[in-house]
C-alpha cells in the first residue's frame, strides 16, 4: 500500500515502467466461449488471496459484481480483494461476503447504502481504499493494483471478446473504467446477455485482451442502467445557484471560443450548461470539447455544434449511449486517457473549466465529496480530485444547506480534493473566491454579484442551523483516501452505530 | 427616493422551507400569506409559524404578510401577531371601501400602542378584488399614511364580473387602468395580480410588458422564475440609462459649482426628472440600491 | 398552564417537524424524538421544545417529535401551535 503522505497536487514523479498483463496464446479452433460463471472461474485460476475486478457502469442496475460474488462464495473463496471502481447500493450483499470472509479487502472509488454503513461501523479488518477514477487507473497501470481476474459485464460481445456498450437490452455506452481493467488484468472474463455474431463492431474492448466469455440472462435491469434522458432540474434554488455559477465562468477570462468543460450531472451542475448555452450563442463561442460523465444536454449542444467533440468516460443516459453510436465526433475514452496524471495524455490537463459538486466544503475550499455529516460513508471520489486539480477554472456549485446539515463548514471531515485545486464557491446565499486566487479576485472586484468571504458563508449556515454536535469517531480506521497520484491525502475513522 | 416594488413573491405560510428560503431569489419584497393558501384547520399554524420566521428574519428584504379578512376570526389574531412580530407590511385581502382599511389601521395602531411599537411603522397594502372595489379605489387608497399601495386581484374579481381571464386579459383592462390611476392620484404604489401558469412564458412576458406600460410599479409572482422576468422588463433601455446618467452628471456639476438651475439637452431639469432618474439607474442596477 | 387533552401540529413535509403532545402520567416532560439530523441536532431540538414547554409552564406532557430537518423557529412555532391546541386557550405573548 502507499506510504508516500499527501505533499501537493503535482509532486509526485512517477517512476518504473507500465505494469503489464500475461503473456497467453489461444490455440486455433479453441473457443473462448464458457457456459457458465462457475465455469470461467475454475478456468480462470483464481485462488485465493487473489486480486478481482469490476467497473460500475452499470450503477444501481448492476447484476454482475453479485452474481459473481454469490458463485465466488459458494466455490469457497476466501480472502480475495475486490477492486472495483466503485460500488453502490445494489452491492449490499458484499456484506455478506466480509462476514464469510471471502473478501478481505475492498479498493473502490466509493461506497452507498448499507454496505457504505456497515463499513463505516467497521465491519472490516482492512480499511478500504479509496481512488479517484484517474487515481485508479494509474494505480492499475503501474502495478499498484495487480488486477488476476477482471469480470467485466459488456451490453454486447461476440464470442471472442469484441465488446461495446452500444448495443444489447442493457445499453451502458462507454466502457471507459472497464477498458483499464481489460487491458491490464492478467485474466479477462466477458459477462454478457447479448452475443452477438462474430466480429462485434466497434470493438471499445478487442479480442486481443479477453480470456473467456460468458452469456447470462440478465447482466442488469436496464431501466437502472441507464434511464431515459437526463433532465434539466426545476428546482428554484438550485436554478439560481446554476445561474450564478454561469455568470462566474461567463465572466472569466476562461468564457471564449475554442473553450474546454466539464460537469457534473448534479442538478445544479447540469443545469450551469443551459446557461452558459445562451451565452455561447450570444456571444458566438463554440467549446472545442467537453468532458466526462456525459448526458443528453452536452449531447444536445454538441448536435447543435456549440461543442465541437466529447470524450466521454462515463454515459449517463441512454440519448448520450446512442450518440456514442450516432455522432463520429461523441469518442469514447479509457480511464487512463481521462484522468490518470501519470498518463501523459491526461485529458484533464486540457480542461479550461470543470463545474463540480460537494457535500461540505471547508473555510480552506477543501472538498469532501464521500462522507456525510454523520461521519460515514455515502459517495464517491469519482473524478472530481482529478478534474479539480488540472482545470483552470474550478467552480464548485451547492446549496449552503441541506435539510438542516450545512454545505460549509470549519473543516470537512474527509478531504478528497485539496483546498488549493478550488477557485470558486457559488451557494445560493452568497458566492466565495478563493483568496489565493488573486486573479480572480481582481478580476470580479466590480462585479455586481453576492461575493463573500468563505468565513461568511460558513458563519451565515451556523446561524441558520443552530449549533451541531460534532461527529465521534473512534481510532479504527475504515478507509484511507488515495490522492490521484498515489500519495494519502486523508484517513476515514469508523463511526459507532 | 421611493422603495422598488417590482416583485413581490408570494409564500404559501405554513410552508416552512419555503419560508425559510424565500429571501433568496432576489424579490423585492416577499408577501407571506395567511389566508387564501393555508387551509382553515392550520390557520393558528401558519400564523405561529410566520411569526415566527418574521422574529428570526434573516434578511432586510421587506416583508409584507396577507392576513386574513376582518369578517372571519382569524384576521384580528393575524394582525396582532403579526405587529408583534415585526412585519414591514400588512396587506388586507377583498378590500372593497376606505372603512375596510381604517377598520384594520384601528387593530393595527392598538397592538403598536400596547407594545410599544412607534405608531404607524406598520404599512399597510390594499389589495382589491371586487367591482366595488375598484369603484371605491381612490377611497381606499386615501383612507390611511399607512397605505403604500393597492394591488388588483384578478381571480376573484373576473368571477364577480361573471366573465373569465383570458391571455390577452381584456377584461382586466379597465379596472387596471382604474387601479393605476387612483395610485398615482393617491401617490402611492400599484401592483399587479398574480399570473398562475408558470410554464407560460411567453404569455406572461406579454402581461408584464401591458401592465409596465400601464404604469404598474409591479406584479406579485408565485414562482421565482417569474423574478427575472419582470426585473427584466422593468430594465431601462441603454438610451434611458445614458439619458439618466446624464442628469445626475448635470446635478454633480451644478452642486460643485453651486448654480441652481440646471439643464440638460435645452430642456430645464427639475425634481421630477431628477428622480425619474434616480429610478432609472436603480432599475438599471447601477446605483447599487439594489443589494440587501 | 393546563393541558387537557392531546394536540398534533405541523407535518411530514421536508424541513418541517410534526409535533404530538400526549398528556402522560406524571410530572414531568418527555420527548421521543425521530430525526434524519439526530446525530447533530439531537440535544438542541430537545432543548427548544423543552424550552418552549417551560416558558408556557407546561408539565406533565409526552412530546413526540418526527422532524424532517426544521430548523429552530419551526421546531418553535410548531411546538408552540401543538400547545395552543391542546389547552384551548388564547396566546400568551410573553411566553412567546
Amino acid at each position: 500500500m502507499s506510504n508516500i503522505t499527501y505533499q501537493s497536487e503535482f509532486a509526485v514523479i512517477p517512476k518504473g515502467k507500465t505494469a503489464s498483463p500475461l503473456i497467453k496464446n489461444i490455440i486455433p479452433g479453441k473457443s473462448k466461449k464458457t457456459d457458465s460463471i462457475k465455469s470461467a472461474i475454475i478456468n480462470s485460476e483464481l485462488k485465493d488471496g487473489m486480486t478481482i475486478s469490476f467497473h460500475h457502469h452499470f450503477r444501481s442496475g448492476d447484476y454482475v459484481l453479485n452474481d459473481v460474488l454469490e458463485i465466488i462464495s459458494e466455490m469457497g473463496y476466501k480472502d480475495l480483494i475486490l477492486a472495483s471502481s466503485s460500488l453502490s447500493d445494489i452491492h449490499e450483499p458484499l456484506i455478506k461476503h466480509i462476514n464469510s470472509g471471502v473478501i478481505k479487502e475492498i479498493h473502490t472509488s466509493g461506497l452507498r447504502g448499507k454496505l457504505a454503513q456497515e463499513i463505516s461501523e467497521g465491519v472490516m479488518d482492512n480499511p478500504v481504499i479509496i481512488r479517484s477514477h484517474g487515481g485508479r487507473a494509474r494505480a492499475i497501470e503501474a502495478g499498484d493494483i495487480k488486477i488476476d481476474v477482471a469480470f467485466i459485464g459488456v451490453p454486447s460481445t461476440d464470442d471472442y471478446g469484441n465488446a461495446n456498450g452500444q448495443n444489447g437490452q442493457a445499453v451502458c455506452g462507454s466502457l471507459g473504467y472497464a477498458l483499464v481493467d481489460a487491458k491490464h488484468a492478467d485474466h479477462v472474463v466477458l459477462i454478457t446477455d447479448h452475443l452477438v455474431e462474430y466480429p462485434n463492431t466497434p470493438a471499445s474492448i478487442s479480442q486481443k485482451n479477453v480470456d473467456q466469455v460468458v452469456v447470462v440472462d440478465r447482466i442488469g435491469a436496464s431501466e437502472r442502467i441507464a434511464s431515459g434522458a437526463t433532465r434539466f432540474t426545476k428546482n428554484p434554488k438550485e436554478l439560481l445557484i446554476a445561474k450564478n455559477a454561469s455568470e462566474m465562468i461567463i465572466n472569466s477570462p476562461y468564457f471564449k471560443d475554442g473553450f474546454s468543460f466539464q460537469t457534473g450531472s448534479g442538478g445544479s451542475s447540469l443545469a450551469v450548461t443551459r446557461f452558459l448555452r445562451e451565452a455561447m450563442i450570444k456571444e458566438n463561442i463554440k467549446a472545442s470539447f467537453a468532458l466526462g460523465g456525459i448526458t443528453k444536454p452536452m449531447v444536445e449542444l454538441h448536435e447543435e455544434g456549440l461543442i465541437k467533440q466529447l470524450f466521454d468516460v462515463q454515459s449517463f443516459d441512454l440519448d448520450a449511449a446512442k450518440s456514442i453510436s450516432d455522432n463520429k465526433n461523441h469518442h469514447e475514452i479509457d480511464a487512463s486517457l481521462y484522468a490518470n496524471p501519470h498518463n501523459k495524455g491526461c485529458m484533464t490537463n486540457q480542461l479550461n473549466v470543470v463545474i463540480l459538486s460537494a457535500l461540505e466544503i471547508d473555510t480552506s475550499f477543501n472538498v469532501n465529496v464521500i462522507t456525510g455529516s454523520d461521519g460515514k460513508f455515502m459517495g464517491a471520489s469519482g473524478g472530481h480530485c482529478d478534474t479539480a486539480a488540472c482545470a483552470d477554472l474550478t467552480v464548485i456549485v451547492a446549496p449552503l444547506i441541506r435539510g438542516r446539515i450545512p454545505t460549509v463548514v470549519k473543516a470537512v471531515d474527509t478531504i478528497i480534493t485539496p483546498g488549493t485545486s478550488v477557485d470558486i464557491l457559488v451557494t445560493e446565499r452568497g458566492i466565495a473566491i478563493n483568496p489565493k486566487r488573486t486573479d480572480l479576485v481582481e478580476c470580479f472586484k466590480d462585479s455586481t454579484l453576492n461575493i463573500i468571504p468563505i468565513e461568511t458563508l460558513e458563519n451565515m449556515a451556523n446561524q441558520i442551523v443552530g449549533p451541531k454536535k460534532p461527529i465521534e469517531h473512534t481510532e479504527k480506521i475504515v478507509g484511507l483516501v488515495e490522492y490521484r497520484d498515489g500519495s494519502i491525502i486523508d484517513v476515514i475513522r469508523a463511526v459507532k452505530s | 427616493m421611493e422603495k422598488l416594488r417590482r416583485t413581490m413573491m408570494y409564500v404559501p405560510g405554513n410552508n416552512p422551507a419555503m419560508l425559510a428560503d424565500a429571501h433568496v431569489y432576489g424579490a423585492d419584497s416577499i408577501m407571506f400569506d395567511l389566508e387564501d393558501s393555508v387551509a382553515l384547520s392550520e390557520k393558528d399554524s401558519a400564523r405561529l409559524l410566520v411569526y415566527q420566521m418574521i422574529k428570526n428574519r434573516q434578511s432586510n428584504t421587506e416583508l409584507v404578510v396577507r392576513i386574513n379578512g376582518l369578517d372571519s376570526e382569524h384576521g384580528k389574531k393575524d394582525i396582532e401577531a403579526m405587529v408583534r412580530a415585526g412585519v414591514d407590511v400588512i396587506r388586507l385581502p377583498k378590500t372593497d371601501t376606505a372603512q375596510d382599511v381604517k377598520d384594520v389601521e384601528a387593530i393595527i395602531e392598538k397592538v403598536e400602542e400596547q407594545i410599544g411599537r412607534p405608531i404607524g411603522s406598520t404599512l399597510m397594502m390594499a389589495a382589491i378584488e371586487t367591482p366595488l372595489g375598484i369603484i371605491n379605489a381612490y377611497q381606499v387608497a386615501t383612507a390611511s399614511n399607512r397605505l403604500i399601495g393597492i394591488a388588483i386581484g384578478a381571480e376573484d374579481f373576473v368571477t364577480s364580473m361573471k366573465t373569465n381571464r383570458s391571455k390577452v386579459g381584456v377584461e382586466l383592462l379597465s379596472a387596471r387602468s382604474q387601479l393605476v390611476i387612483a395610485a398615482r392620484a393617491a401617490g402611492i404604489a400599484a401592483l399587479d395580480t398574480v399570473f398562475s401558469d408558470v410554464e407560460d412564458d411567453e404569455t406572461f412576458r406579454r402581461e408584464v410588458n401591458l401592465i409596465k406600460q400601464l404604469g404598474f410599479d409591479g406584479k406579485s409572482v408565485i414562482n421565482p422564475r417569474q423574478i427575472d422576468l419582470v426585473h427584466h422588463i422593468y430594465k431601462p433601455t441603454d438610451a434611458e440609462i445614458n439619458y439618466a446618467k446624464q442628469i445626475m452628471l448635470a446635478i454633480e456639476e451644478a452642486n460643485e459649482k453651486g448654480s441652481g438651475v440646471i439643464s440638460v439637452g435645452g430642456k430645464m431639469v427639475d425634481k421630477p426628472i431628477v428622480e425619474r432618474a434616480m429610478r432609472v439607474l436603480e432599475l438599471a442596477g447601477l446605483s447599487g440600491g439594489e443589494h440587501e | 398552564m393546563k393541558i387537557n387533552r392531546n394536540a398534533v401540529a405541523g407535518t411530514l413535509e421536508s424541513s418541517d417537524i410534526q409535533i404530538t403532545i400526549v398528556v402522560n402520567d406524571s410530572n414531568k416532560n418527555n420527548i421521543v424524538l425521530e430525526s434524519p439530523v439526530k446525530h447533530l441536532f439531537e440535544e438542541e431540538i430537545e432543548a427548544v421544545i423543552h424550552e418552549t414547554l417551560k416558558k408556557h409552564h407546561i408539565s406533565g406532557v409526552t412530546v413526540k417529535a418526527i422532524d424532517k430537518g426544521a430548523l429552530n423557529c419551526t421546531i418553535a412555532a410548531r411546538v408552540q401551535t401543538a400547545i395552543y391546541r391542546a389547552s384551548g386557550n388564547e396566546i400568551d405573548w410573553e411566553a412567546l
